[in-house]
């Protein structure tokens, strides 16, 4: 089958294709004033004519001219509430005469489609599959549902002032992961469909399209350059050995005194992926389930071990988040755990910024040359 | 084996808490089967004297009787809990401790002469020691029930102290202050109601009083920008927790 790129005259084409395959497809919808992830039942569900303006601790739903599809960029969701759900059941136990009855909960994953996947998303994704699908240890109902999902993403005609992908290299246009993805060209002219896997391939041929024209294709190319060059925001690259090196700087004390530890930026974060194990029993004490939810470093018991917390102070749990995210992750996972789609800034109630702490970081600690001694505070 | 002696007492308070347990519908006749309930004046007028092996304490103490009332129920309770933010944080007539109580009596009662009260409501855990704090204005009832449910299997209730945050991003509702400019404390609070303001498009309104290590000199900084006044963030936090520590000193910053 063809590999070569086709022009899409327009988006709801292929969300009806998918639908029509009996597809379950989750895409972009807006809700509650901001674009969220749900399932899309019909192709005009598919929203139109949007933006966004978001800034440290800010987001704004906006509207754009009326025939752009994908002027919006990443919510505050992410795909990882479908593939690793905010509270997941792991197994439940029934008292019996001589013991107990183990039950597996039920967890159906009907064929799904991610539609308008980001590039910066397609990389927390791949992210994910290292820490829950790795080789060594395997989530099941992850691996699952990831392999059950086609991803048709979206290449970015507009960055928000809070996006920093191509300062991270893991956008504004995605090279691989994808079955099917879309660069929208100028208001009107269609998008250009570029296929990445053999399913990809086959559900394109069911749409009889024309092959995109060299024209097409070097727009589509031009438009993923400009949004790059458009970005405010960039990641300092030396960011993970810097704060290796820089456990005592002072600006962690100055994040700490605005940072409420409310775990928003983990929460809303496409890569984070800690979790509390809870038990629970009922009233007769004959039933008893064991629920895995999200938490975040930012709680105060996710340390806790025998005798209190490891990390009591709101410096410590910052330090924890950033230098983890943006340091020890190469060590554990082989790449940063960022991918540069700016929710934690955006989401933050109080507009703490990740690319301007690590820049603060990243300037000459006054109490140094004499590298300070790495203290618990 | 027999069944826990279970007491349910009330002091200052609307008796929205003990409600909450009576709203138990599903589970009340199994929470009944399961412990004898020797005073719960709310439900019946039955009563067992102690010793109790259960304590749930509505309400906060707000005269001198009352003072005296909750020493002799500690001595006579194995575990006493309480329940609400009146019992846990003097509750929404703690507003008295920054006013003048004589004041608030001439105002509003015909005899202020016949009013014995005294000049503050405090929370149970000022006068006696208290096992475990559930926190909410009202309690909620899925907490109420872990936390019945844990006390008769002799384990830790799982009650988390983190932020009201926590709820909306799992339950995946929008945070208002951020797409809508809308005051919220959620990022103070902690987290138990289910979600309920933000889910409707609200701000935050404190009622599980503050979270562990809250920080709400950043947030009121924050609703400075945004526009509020310094009276307007005073109020936010001076409602159902308003004498609860961190709030008080937050509130009389703007005062
Ligand atoms: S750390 Fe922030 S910018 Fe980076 S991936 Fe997470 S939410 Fe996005
Ligand atoms: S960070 Fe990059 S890939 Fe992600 S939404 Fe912004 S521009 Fe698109
Ligand atoms: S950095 Fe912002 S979002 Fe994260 S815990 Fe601190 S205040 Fe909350
Ligand atoms: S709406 Fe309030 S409670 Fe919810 S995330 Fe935003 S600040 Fe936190």
């Amino acid at each position: 089958m063809t590999r070569a790129p086709l022009h899409l005259p327009d988006p709801t084409l292929l969300l009806a294709a998918l639908l029509a395959e009996g597809i379950r497809v989750i895409g972009p919808a807006p809700v509650q004033g901001a674009i969220a992830y749900e399932p899309l039942d019909r192709p005009e569900d598919l929203p139109k004519g949007l933006s966004d303006s978001q800034s440290p601790g800010h987001y704004r739903l906006a509207e754009t001219a009326p025939g752009r599809w994908f002027d919006y960029v990443v919510g505050p969701q992410s795909w990882k509430k479908w593939l690793f759900p905010a509270r997941q059941k792991l197994w439940s136990a029934e008292r019996t005469a001589d013991g107990f009855e183990l039950g597996q909960p039920d967890e159906p994953w009907p064929r799904t489609a991610f539609f308008g996947v980001r590039p910066c998303e397609i990389a927390a994704m791949e992210i994910q599959d290292r820490v829950f699908d790795n080789g060594s240890f395997t989530d099941p109902g992850y691996a699952r549902r990831r392999a059950g999902t086609l991803i048709v993403s979206v290449n970015c005609a507009r960055a928000a002032e809070t996006c920093f992908c191509a300062s991270t290299a893991t956008g504004p246009r995605a090279e691989a992961g994808y079955d099917l993805a879309l660069t929208e060209l100028a208001t009107g002219t269609g998008l250009l469909l570029e296929i990445g896997s053999d399913e990809g391939a086959r559900i394109a041929a069911t749409l009889a399209l024309a092959p995109a024209t060299p024209a097409q294709i070097a727009e589509a190319k031009a438009t993923s350059a400009a949004t790059a060059r458009a970005q405010t925001r960039a990641m300092p690259e030396a960011i993970a050995g810097t704060l290796k090196a820089n456990p005592e700087h002072p600006q962690w004390e100055d994040v700490a005194a605005r940072c409420l530890g409310c775990a928003n930026c983990t929460l809303a974060c496409p890569t984070c992926f800690c979790t509390d194990v809870e038990d629970v029993t009922d009233l007769s004490g004959d039933h008893a389930e064991r629920w895995r939810s999200w938490d975040s470093c930012f709680s105060i018991d996710f340390t806790y071990v025998h005798g209190g917390a490891v990390r009591r102070s709101g410096k410590s749990r910052y330090r924890q988040w950033m230098t983890h995210k943006l340091s020890a992750w190469h060590d554990q996972f082989g790449s940063s755990g960022c991918t540069g789609c700016g929710r934690c800034i955006a989401w933050c109630p109080v507009g703490i910024d990740i690319v301007a702490e690590a820049h603060a970081l990243s300037a000459p600690d006054p109490s140094l040359p004499a590298p300070a001694p790495h203290e618990e505070a | 084996m027999a069944n826990p002696k279970l007491a349910v007492w009330k002091f200052a308070s609307c008796d929205g808490c003990q409600l909450t347990l009576l709203d138990c519908e599903d589970e009340l006749l199994e929470i009944a089967g399961r412990v004898d309930i020797a005073e719960f004046l709310e439900a019946s007028s039955g009563r067992s004297g102690g010793p109790y092996d259960v304590s749930l304490v509505e309400g906060s103490v707000t005269t001198a009787h009352d003072a005296q009332r909750i020493q002799e129920i500690r001595a006579n309770s194995k575990v006493l809990i309480t329940i609400g933010a009146c019992a846990t944080a003097g509750g929404i007539q703690s507003l008295r401790n920054f006013a003048d109580v004589a004041e608030f009596t001439r105002q509003v009662y015909a005899h202020p002469d016949y009013i014995s009260t005294l000049a503050t409501a405090t929370p149970i855990s000022d006068h006696v020691k208290v096992d475990f704090e559930l926190r909410g204005c009202p309690i909620n009832k899925r907490q109420l029930i872990e936390l019945i449910s844990a006390t008769l299997a002799g384990r830790t209730p799982h009650v988390p102290k983190t932020s009201q945050c926590t709820e909306c991003k799992a339950h995946g509702t929008v945070c208002v202050l951020v797409a809508h400019g809308t005051p919220c404390l959620g990022p103070v609070t902690q987290a138990g109601c289910g979600n309920l303001c933000p889910s409707h498009g609200r701000g935050c309104y404190g009622c599980f009083g503050p979270k562990e290590a809250p920080n709400p000199e950043s947030l009121s900084a924050r609703l400075a920008e945004l526009g509020e006044t310094p009276r307007q963030i005073r109020d936010l936090y001076r409602s159902f927790n308003a004498a609860a520590p961190d709030f008080s000193r937050e509130s009389q910053r703007h005062d």
